[in-house]
């Protein structure tokens, strides 16, 4: 049973590694270029893109046909000696900032640019002030309101007044001698 | 502050983000990722030349689209999809005041002209864009795509995914209403 197993699970193994490669040497193929240095901006520039079809994964990794039609047309646009930011606003006129997984800073993204920085902010304030008011027992709030400071007022002046109520006294009693 | 409204709004504030939060994922979940929206709106649309499906020897041109309320179908004969937005769209050819002209999108002429054949052709003009020439003008990611452009020949919307009945009456014949009362430009 468990030999099966192993069996059936190395030869869907194997069969993923064939088709892994296979898609690999499909994009490796295809093009030729002019210099190593075309080749890695071509490298860098797809692994930049995102693919609209299947939106997790970028030009370079998609075999979705509409990648393949894009990764022709930026290798084109390269071959013809366009710089790598003539490609990238080529694509960004048509298909939108989209295209792009990392987003250019304006008005509309600033939400998305800044509001984790503002948000940790906040959050570290909050946090610092309540590290802060537990470890210093100056500001701990546990003075007494004035109702609370009346009553004790009573009880002290009640204590003071009758010094043979026994109740009065075995409360100032507990307190003084321990 | 007392103990009570202090308790109070322990359990106050925390509910209070969590629902904010619910709120927004909930907003998030009706929006259909797959929808980017176009940049190309309110701009004058892309210029193409391509050949015409059904008689390769003519070209279709931007110069089509120019001067009328055009819808600008993008189709293609292996999109589900496309055959099932088809009865929409030969209804809509019978509309007065705007034209239909389609981009058969990376698609084998013979299938395609199969389709026109056995279902009737909607359109006015059928441009053939095999290499995905003119879709990657117009920044066409899937099939289909609808864009609605106006006389001046500014795209002024874009559908994605198939015309029904509801996107029509919700969305596209009001639009299509302001543009027939805009004024004609020269």
């Amino acid at each position: 049973m468990i030999k099966h197993r192993l069996i059936r699970g190395g030869a869907v193994l194997i069969i993923i590694g064939f088709i892994h490669t296979a898609a690999l040497g499909f994009t490796l193929e295809q093009f030729h270029f002019d210099s190593a240095q075309q080749e890695t901006t071509f490298r860098e520039l797809i692994g930049k893109l995102r693919c609209l079809v299947c939106q997790n994964e970028s030009l370079a990794g998609s075999q979705a046909e509409l990648a393949q039609d894009l990764r022709r047309e930026v290798y084109e646009m390269l071959r013809a000696g366009k710089s790598e930011q003539e490609v990238i606003s080529f694509l960004t006129t048509r298909y939108g900032d989209f295209i792009l997984y990392d987003p250019p800073l304006k008005p509309s993204t600033y939400v998305l640019w800044f509001g984790p920085i503002i948000l940790i902010s906040i959050a570290a304030v909050f946090m610092l002030r309540l590290l802060l008011r537990g470890r210093s027992p100056l500001n701990r709030n546990d003075a007494l309101d004035p109702q609370e400071q009346q009553r004790l007022n009573q009880l002290l002046a009640a204590t003071i007044a009758d010094p043979n109520n026994p109740t009065a006294s075995s409360t100032i009693a507990e307190k003084s001698h321990p | 502050m007392t103990i009570q409204s202090k308790r109070l709004s322990l359990f106050v504030l925390p509910l209070a983000i969590f629902i904010a939060l619910v709120g927004l994922l909930l907003f998030g979940l009706t929006q259909d990722p797959r929808e980017v929206p176009s940049p190309l709106i309110g701009k004058s649309i892309p210029t193409f030349n391509t050949p015409d499906l059904i008689d390769p020897s003519r070209q279709v041109t931007d110069a089509e689209l120019r001067g009328h309320i055009t819808l600008f179908n993008v189709w293609a004969s292996w999109c589900p999809a496309c055959k099932a937005e088809h009865p929409m769209l030969m209804q809509l050819a019978q509309q007065a005041g705007i034209q239909l002209i389609g981009l058969n999108w990376k698609d084998e002429r013979s299938a395609a002209l199969q389709v026109i054949n056995s279902t009737g052709n909607p359109y006015l003009f059928i441009g053939y864009d095999r290499d995905n020439r003119v879709g990657l003008d117009w920044g066409v990611y899937g099939a289909p795509e609808t864009f609605i452009i106006d006389r001046a020949g500014i795209i002024r919307h874009k559908h994605i995914g198939p015309i029904d009945q509801t996107v029509w009456d919700d969305t596209l014949a009001p639009l299509i209403k302001t543009l027939q009362a805009e004024p004609h430009s020269p």
